[in-house]
């Protein structure tokens, strides 16, 4: 069942989206070389709960970190630990946030120094797919609408979809109905509505689309090896338009998430 | 944090029992499918015969075909 959300119910999302955005690139702006994934995990721990947020993931499920940290070939639910971050590594950051009772998603694919030019074009190709599937995020439209946004948008430029992970629902708790794959025909799924909070998530690899899970039963890497990124916000859908609501607070977000804030404001 | 989708758990009603231990189940939805019985069913022996209230899983890819993973009491 979709539960949608009132005003004040999107302010509180909203409130919690700003911690999000902001761990999101306070853990950015720590990510180097030689740092480990470990490292990272509480340098982000500490920021949330600085600023009165909680983790979401910890615990989820049993997941053992406060947030997912995926290199390269993972594509995500990458728990931190001794792995050390890489020159030339994509290094995907997934943060949840729980705040007053409403729960924020949002994830970033960053490079660390120099990448190979395909790298960088996987980076910008999945900026753009999530761009293009938040740009349909409104009353009237379909899920599929969002879905084959998404896939036109990466399997044109060469690069394939992750079929086996959706986007979700999100609000009081982190996965919600509907479930928003990012394939899909147009004009097919369920009815978007003013009220709805989701989490549109493209996770593309510069390969096959094919992933498997880790003796772990959380890591999930790229079948083939190739390079995978995932970028996700958490859109509110207004009778506006789309609203993203783990924008940055301030000029210290990154470039891109600020961009991508204002352009659909 | 996404979510982890591979399949669809659907339940239903075995209509025909086929050759090669596939079956015909009409879905409570209304659709009908052509099902194996999944490895962990046939490893114990689980019989299935029409009639029977089954669970299935679909994979999103091709809704016609599905596996038995539960027979109910």
């Amino acid at each position: 069942m979709i539960v949608r959300k009132s005003t004040a119910e999107i302010e509180k999302m909203a409130a919690a989206g700003r911690i999000v955005a902001d761990t999101i690139a306070h853990t950015g702006e720590h990510l180097e070389r030689g740092i480990t994934t470990g490292e990272l995990d509480r340098i982000a721990e500490d920021f949330i709960r600085s600023r009165g947020g909680v983790p979401t993931s910890l615990g989820y499920r049993g997941y053992p970190a406060a947030i997912c940290i995926s290199p390269n070939d993972v594509v995500v639910h990458g728990i931190p630990g001794r792995y050390v971050v890489g020159e030339g590594d994509l290094v995907t950051v997934d943060v949840g946030v729980t705040l007053d009772g409403f729960i924020a998603d949002s994830a970033y694919t960053f490079a660390v120094g120099e990448v190979e030019p395909e790298a960088q074009r996987l980076l910008d190709v999945g900026r753009e797919a999530l761009l293009a599937g938040i740009a349909e995020a409104r009353p009237g439209n379909r899920v599929g609408d969002i879905s084959s946004a998404v896939q036109r948008l990466v399997e044109s430029s060469g690069f394939a979809v992750v079929r086996s992970l959706v986007g979700h629902g999100v609000g009081r708790s982190y996965h919600e109905d509907p479930h928003i794959p990012n394939f899909g025909e147009p004009g097919r799924g369920p009815l978007l509505s003013e009220g709805m909070t989701i989490a549109i998530e493209p996770m593309i690899t510069a390969g096959r689309p094919d992933v498997y899970v880790h003796e772990d039963d959380w890591t999930i890497s790229t079948e083939d090896g190739s390079l995978s990124c995932h970028f996700e916000h958490t859109v509110a859908i207004t009778a506006e338009g789309p609203r993203i609501l783990t924008h940055a607070t301030a000029a210290t977000g990154t470039p891109a998430a600020d961009r991508e804030g204002s352009l659909l404001r | 944090m996404p979510v982890k989708e591979e399949k669809i758990e659907v339940e239903g009603e075995v209509v025909e029992a086929l050759p090669s231990t596939m079956f015909r189940v009409q879905l409570d939805g209304g659709h009908s499918v052509l099902a194996t019985i999944s490895g962990k069913m046939r490893k114990h022996y689980i019989r299935i015969l029409p009639g029977d209230k089954v669970k299935v899983e679909l994979s999103p890819y091709d809704l016609n075909r599905g596996r038995i993973t539960y027979r109910h009491r």
